[in-house]
């Protein structure tokens, strides 16, 4: 034991004790409907059956797993979109009856050999966004969910009143019961449900329940999350994680679902019954090995998680500071890693699924909460990882303790933090330049750094606030644009490029300046701006390994399509490269970290049993990555004008900004525009920037051309129906609706690449109608 | 005189290590590789493995971000 440690079971997390009336809340319950299954048995990583349920026609039933479905869909986020297509129409919005909220596995999710193999993919049609969203969540839901039964949940419809859904593994039942005394806010509704449903008062029973919450905020903003509860035996604390993205949390409330509620009979390192365990616990002790001794000089994931992240960005200018204005800040080091590392928890295993080594879910218990309805309580805060501390940072928040309270109360009120963060780091600086006031903003002085009225919006969201700034505050970045250039309160421009959202859902938390790989990375994506896609700053702008836009385009297609492959598994992507083998320098692609590639080459084949190479791994991916760019198209969206990023992404939009790397921006000009230095300083600043701003916009179009090139998709960002075909999904509707929708854009004349070329310069293709042969 | 460090023309300096290199090119991050004329070297050696005037030097950050 080391120093200043104490033996877990003596540990107190000294959290504020709450007594609730259990019987006078359970006798409140009224079962509305209920469902009956037989209990399976999960084959080689998969439950062969999905559940759904109808809140709207009170129904239940199982669809079939069929193998058809596993060779094009994987699972996961696959099996998602699959359902997805299935159910809802190309005009269903986020409210729309027929709208689902899908909660999936993975065949690899519940592995408990292998680190980081407890992730669930969640997905539905955002309110931020109008398309479908992904996100990936830890915790025991998912691995419950397929041990009770079921690869996928799918829920439609809306109850009348507030219900818990229990999927009882244990009995085999389904129960839909009202919940109308129960809390909202997760951190006590989970405490709560996890001891009334759990079949004993033990932690060992409790551990077997799990619980899918959200929050007060989520009924009020389009930026709820979900919260996904692991029951920690060891704090005796139900902790949480967060599938953030997408207003999740909001398609959650809107159907009046207060929780979810998994139950599990029992769980084993062969609950997913491999085809050949050995070789799985094989490759799963190697990597614990590695991670045990190398993740100290590495990443220090064990120690601090994600938030070792923060120094790193500072020091390279990538931080977000002041709503993205500048990439680094001089009172940063007082939210370093060390500053949070001083409050975690420091004697318990922080997994968030049994078996996962690299365990970066920090913790701060006995956090006492200073503002809002809780104000004097203790409690268990969950993190923060590197994206919330970087909101701290694009608030100009620079008290770790503050920075704690915004992200307990994120999560308790079911918010996700990047989307908040981020969108009020824009209406601060809207503030500051008198596009917004006090006067404006319902009283709130929005100026950067007043954690006050951060924490004071963020109550008043929760409270259902009738105020005109909190309520369309609270859809995001993209409805506060549309409402202060109706207003004309601001110029249009500047509210546009400001403001850092694309696709209608808001950045998470990297500069991307000088990354134009990165700025693609967020901008030519299914979902909008989330880094889960891609992520090439270090190897775009530090290490130069990507520099003409065919090898830009190359990484934009390898590397999203190797990480939507996690997605598809039900695993983390974290235990891939924030742990390196000692020898990884040593191989011919270190950023792809061939060892641990083959890693999972050998584990799926382990889970399966199907042969399966590593270029397998990509067309898997590759096929659902399609799929959902298609769906996109079907609703509307996926083409070039909907993959749009703000300026703010890709260079100053202010002279300030300009100023603050007046040298990097001369020179980039010199460099990369080819105007001398004698001319350069003949210029003023307006004409430096319109320099700059036309030359890095066509910069990004070039890249949009070139990334759609190496997708297989028109010039419009469209895929092809020889494309899907030839990833072997051909589904004959969607066929017909991607030659359709091709057909109308060639009609516009929109098959057209975006980039200015000039002469000599290289185009993607010289046959504009490439996409034809494909 | 002068060296190539990822990509980018840069002064070469008598006697500079690679240590010193990673200081003056301000590259803080403690996880990276660096490769002389396609050679690695290890991380052991830095402190005294010299670079060569004209040099293709490569310091690749092994970050993988968020």
């Amino acid at each position: 034991m080391g120093k200043g440690q104490i033996p877990t079971e003596e540990y107190e997390t000294r959290n504020t004790k709450h007594k609730w009336d259990y019987k006078k809340i359970k006798q409140a319950h009224r079962i509305v409907f209920k469902y009956s299954f037989k209990k399976g048995k999960v084959e080689r990583g998969y439950a062969n059956r999905t559940l759904y349920i109808n809140l709207s026609s009170k129904e239940i039933k199982e669809k079939k797993v069929t193998e058809e479905m596993k060779d094009k869909f994987t699972g996961g986020r696959g099996f998602g979109l699959k359902l997805l297509w299935d159910s809802i129409k190309p005009t269903t919005r986020w409210n729309s009856d027929e709208n689902e909220l899908i909660i999936t596995t993975g065949p690899l999710c519940g592995t408990t050999q292998y680190p980081g193999s407890g992730k669930s993919l969640c997905l539905t049609v955002s309110p931020s966004t109008d398309i479908i969203c992904d996100s990936n969540v830890g915790g025991f839901v998912g691995p419950y969910l397929k041990f009770a039964g079921f690869d996928a949940i799918e829920i439609q419809g809306k109850a009348k009143h507030d219900v818990v859904i229990l999927i009882d593994g244990e009995k085999g039942k389904v129960l839909i019961e009202t919940a109308p005394l129960e809390e909202t806010n997760t951190h006590q509704l989970n405490e709560q449900l996890t001891k009334m449903y759990a079949s004993e008062d033990t932690d060992n029973s409790r551990q077997k329940v799990s619980v899918v919450s959200s929050g007060k905020g989520a009924e009020n903003s389009y930026w709820g999350c979900l919260n996904f509860s692991f029951y920690d035996i060891r704090r005796k604390v139900p902790r949480v994680k967060q599938a953030g993205r997408g207003g999740l949390g909001t398609v959650l409330r809107d159907k009046k679902i207060k929780a979810i509620v998994v139950k599990v009979e029992k769980v084993s390192g062969i609950s997913n019954n491999p085809a050949d365990p050995e070789t799985l616990a094989k490759i799963g002790t190697k990597l614990h090995r590695e991670i045990r001794d190398l993740d100290r000089y590495q990443c220090n994931m064990r120690a601090v998680g994600t938030a070792h992240l923060v120094e790193i960005m500072d020091e390279y200018d990538l931080l977000p500071t002041e709503n993205y204005r500048f990439g680094s800040f001089p009172k940063a080091s007082k939210i370093y890693s060390p500053e949070f590392y001083k409050h975690f928890t420091k004697i318990i295993p922080d997994g968030c699924w049994h078996g996962c080594t690299m365990a970066c879910s920090k913790t701060v218990d006995g956090f006492t909460v200073m503002t809002g309805p809780y104000k004097g309580q203790k409690v268990t805060v969950d993190g923060p990882e590197y994206e919330t501390v970087g909101c701290g940072s694009n608030m100009s928040i620079w008290d770790p303790l503050w920075i704690l309270e915004f992200n307990f109360y994120c999560d308790t009120y079911g918010l996700d933090t990047i989307s908040t963060g981020t969108a009020i780091a824009f209406y601060m600086e809207m503030y500051e330049y008198g596009i917004l006031n006090k006067g404006r903003c319902d009283n709130l002085e929005l100026c950067f750094g007043n954690y006050e009225a951060v924490l004071d919006l963020l109550h008043r969201i929760a409270r259902g606030d009738n105020g005109e700034f909190i309520k369309v505050a609270s859809k995001g970045i993209r409805r506060v644009k549309d409402w202060l250039i109706k207003k004309d309160w601001g110029d249009k421009d500047l509210i546009e490029d400001c403001g850092m959202e694309s696709k209608g859902l808001e950045y998470s938390e990297y500069v991307t300046k000088e990354s134009l790989a990165m700025q693609g990375g967020y901008g030519l994506t299914l979902k909008g701006p989330q880094h889960d896609e891609a992520w090439l700053i270090f190897m775009d702008m530090v290490n130069n390994a990507i520099p003409t836009f065919k090898d830009k385009a190359e990484a934009l297609h390898y590397f999203p399509m190797w990480r939507t492959w996690f997605g598809l598994n039900g695993l983390c992507k974290l235990p891939w490269n924030d742990i390196e083998p000692a020898n990884n320098a040593e191989t011919d692609d270190p950023t792809k970290v061939p060892e641990h590639v083959q890693n999972y080459v050998d584990y799926q084949k382990a889970m399966t049993g199907k042969k399966i190479t590593k270029e397998d791994l990509i067309l898997q991916s590759e096929r659902c990555y399609n799929f959902q760019r298609a769906m996109n198209v079907w609703m509307g969206r996926g083409r070039r004008k909907d993959d749009w990023i703000p300026y703010r992404s890709m260079g100053p939009v202010t002279k300030m900004e300009y100023i603050s790397r007046k040298d990097r921006y001369d020179k980039y000009i010199t460099e990369k525009i080819g105007i001398s230095e004698k001319d350069i300083e003949k210029m003023n600043i307006n004409e430096k920037m319109k320099l700059l701003y036309d030359f890095r916009q066509d910069q990004y179009q070039k890249l949009a051309d070139a990334v759609y090139y190496r997708r297989g998709w028109t010039p419009n960002g469209v895929p092809t129906p020889q494309k899907m075909k030839q990833l072997g999904m051909n589904d004959s509707k969607m066929l017909k609706i991607l030659q359709d929708e091709i057909d109308k854009d060639e009609k516009a004349g929109l098959n057209v690449w975006g980039g200015k070329y000039k002469k000599g310069e290289e185009l993607p293709s010289i046959h504009p109608n490439y996409w034809k042969k494909w | 005189m002068s060296i190539e460090v990822n990509g980018k023309k840069v002064e070469w300096v008598k006697n500079e290590t690679v240590e010193k290199l990673l200081k003056r090119m301000k590259y803080t991050f403690p996880l990276v590789v660096v490769k002389i004329n396609d050679k690695v070297v290890p991380r052991k050696d830095f402190s005294y493995v010299k670079i060569p005037d004209k040099s293709t030097v490569a310091v690749i950050h092994m970050i993988s971000g968020g």
